[in-house]
């Protein structure tokens, strides 16, 4: 999902660097922080990463909307714990990006003033709580078929906090459908909830793996540098044909007529999502874009007494055991 | 009041505190000041949920009407509730938040330790794995209040604010009542009005430390852990946390 606006930088830099740095690459030898590399690479990178920890963040919200109506205990735990491995991925991924040169705080007025994005999905609203089911399922599903081939890509340490993303991904998966199960052999209220969900989240979910990337000409670049592994359609692929049986287990309808099992290409045809409503909502118009960054930005202003304060006990400390000394 | 009643109360204040904190703390989700604070909450936040499936868990053992720990919790109206006014507190600003944490956490670690010399097995047991994560919980907050409160002058006034204005539900934690009396004499629970001469010692420390002076006023507000008045606040937090429960009665989730 991270992908979706990813263009990757000409380039300017110096030939046989370059291409020694692309045997680098070839070899499968991981990119290490103190290693040389192109600017388009770095920056690439950086808007990758710095994208992919603001959804973490940003992503926060939508299921932190339903923490205090959670109906059990249990279920409360289960949701917190989750919504906090998010933010545990966001803090993992600035620190991957930081060790490109740019700090957290600085990725962070980025997003808050719009110059960064974060992953579409997460301006749409969640509205019951076989939300919280849907949203396990198919978007942290969607989420884990992005991460997975993201774990073997170039840059060392985006890939080494990939495989400790992706593990709690899968778990946050499994948590999502089980909720979907619950709901969709529960009451006939429970189960218009899960069918009601499902019909919202299916095409905002196909559209994380991004446009197709055919006429994508910043594509190849990213994928020769490895820092994308594989294309959006592919990837949107293996997710339909994961999930639709899923969805026939839990007996519910992917909202999507002209679905339908392709016996020659071993996948299912399905329906693209609506593009225009997704670059709708790229530029802001999503249903919850306004509310989102409105949230992210009242949190960092709220809070800027508390990081002032902890730097000012900070520095008092260090001067006061300067003068002991 | 019988034995059995009066334990049953008294793990009802127990989980009710926990669970209404919990909750509490649950409501910063995505909107601490820092990264870091945010996974902090969210921690203290579960380790209070667990807590309360704990406690009120046993209090529904207790009282054998076959009702569970979810619906202690998600069933019951404010005047059944048994939490502390302090805890009920909205989260206020993230110092008035942190100070009714420490202020809690200094009565919990001592409330927990006491517990685990309780007669009961199943008290002791569920006060020997809540001690450790309080008395973390209490690390955590006693720094917060001292790097704040020796902070800027801003945050310094905001939490000294914060102490001035939740001092008053302080108190009533230390409250003794034939609850609580029961429960001594059963050897189950110790006194609360026991305990407050060390934890006091323990608040004057921290606030000296953070620059913060505590008010000579020692009036406390009192109704929570009897239930008998319950603050405003309490009925809004359960429209929500109970919302789904009262709206499909009888569904599993
Ligand atoms: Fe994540
Ligand atoms: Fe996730």
């Amino acid at each position: 999902m991270y992908a979706q606006m990813v263009k990757s930088e000409a380039t300017q830099d110096d030939p046989a660097k370059l291409a020694a740095f692309q045997a680098r690459i070839d070899a499968g030898e991981k990119v290490e922080p103190k290693d040389w590399m192109p600017e388009g690479y770095r920056k690439t990178l950086i808007r990758q990463i710095g994208q992919h920890a603001h959804s973490e963040i940003v992503g926060q919200l939508p299921e932190g909307n339903w923490i205090t109506r959670a109906p059990t205990l249990e279920r409360k735990a289960i949701l917190l714990a989750k919504v906090q491995d998010e933010a545990g991925h966001g803090l993992y991924l600035y620190g991957a990006a930081e060790t490109l040169g740019v700090s957290r705080d600085e990725m962070t007025e980025m997003l808050l003033d719009g110059r960064m994005k974060y992953s579409s999905i997460f301006n749409y609203p969640t509205l019951t709580w076989a939300d919280m089911g849907a949203v396990g399922w198919l978007v942290d599903g969607a989420a884990i078929m992005n991460q997975v081939p993201l774990q073997r890509t170039s840059f060392g340490p985006y890939a080494r906090a990939m495989v400790r993303i992706c593990k709690e991904e899968s778990f946050h998966q499994r948590q999502g459908f089980d909720i979907m199960m619950k709901m969709a052999g529960g009451t006939p209220a429970q189960r218009r909830m899960a069918q009601n969900a499902l019909d919202r989240f299916w095409f905002p979910a196909l559209m994380m793996f991004g446009p197709s990337d055919k006429d994508s000409v910043h594509s190849a670049q990213s994928m020769a540098w490895k820092i994308k592994m594989n294309t959006n359609d592919e990837l949107r692929q293996k997710f339909v044909d994961q999930t639709v049986p899923q969805a026939e287990y839990l007996g519910l309808t992917v909202p999507d007529d002209t679905l339908a099992w392709n016996e020659a290409k071993g996948g299912y045809d399905f329906a693209e999502p609506d593009w225009a409503e997704f670059f709708d909502v790229l530029k802001g118009n999503g249903p919850c874009n306004v509310d989102r960054l409105e949230a992210r930005n009242k949190a960092w202003d709220d809070g800027a007494w508390v990081r002032d304060a902890l730097m000012a006990h900070a520095e008092k400390h260090a001067n006061r055991e300067v003068a002991a000394e | 009041m019988d034995q059995q009643t009066a334990t049953f109360e008294f793990l009802c204040r127990m989980g009710d505190n926990t669970l209404v904190l919990g909750h509490r703390v649950s409501e910063w989700c995505g909107k601490a000041p820092v990264l870091e604070e945010d996974i902090a909450l969210a921690n203290v936040a579960l380790d209070l949920i667990g807590q309360t499936q704990m406690w009120l868990g046993l209090a529904a053992e207790v009282e054998g009407a076959g009702r569970t720990a979810d619906d202690l919790a998600m069933l019951r109206d404010v005047w059944d509730f048994r939490s502390a006014l302090l805890v009920e507190q909205p989260n206020g600003d993230f110092g008035q938040t942190l100070m009714r944490q420490y202020l809690f956490d200094q009565w919990h670690v001592a409330v927990l330790t006491a517990l685990m010399e309780s007669a009961d097995p199943r008290v002791a047991d569920i006060a020997a794995k809540s001690v450790k994560e309080a008395r973390y919980h209490v690390e955590r907050s006693a720094d917060l209040v001292i790097r704040l409160g020796d902070g800027t002058e801003e945050s310094h006034g905001r939490m000294q604010a914060a102490l001035d204005k939740l001092w008053p539900f302080f108190g009533e934690l230390f409250d003794d009542d034939p609850v609580d009396a029961a429960m001594a004499e059963a050897g189950i629970a110790p006194l609360p009005s026991g305990l407050r001469a060390d934890v006091d010692q323990e608040v004057a420390a921290v606030m000296a430390q953070a620059t913060l002076v505590i008010p000579a006023d020692r009036f406390a507000h009192r109704g929570g852990k009897t239930g008998i008045r319950h603050s405003e606040h309490l009925g809004h937090m359960l429209t929500q946390m109970q919302w789904l429960q009262r709206a499909y009665p009888g569904a599993t989730w």
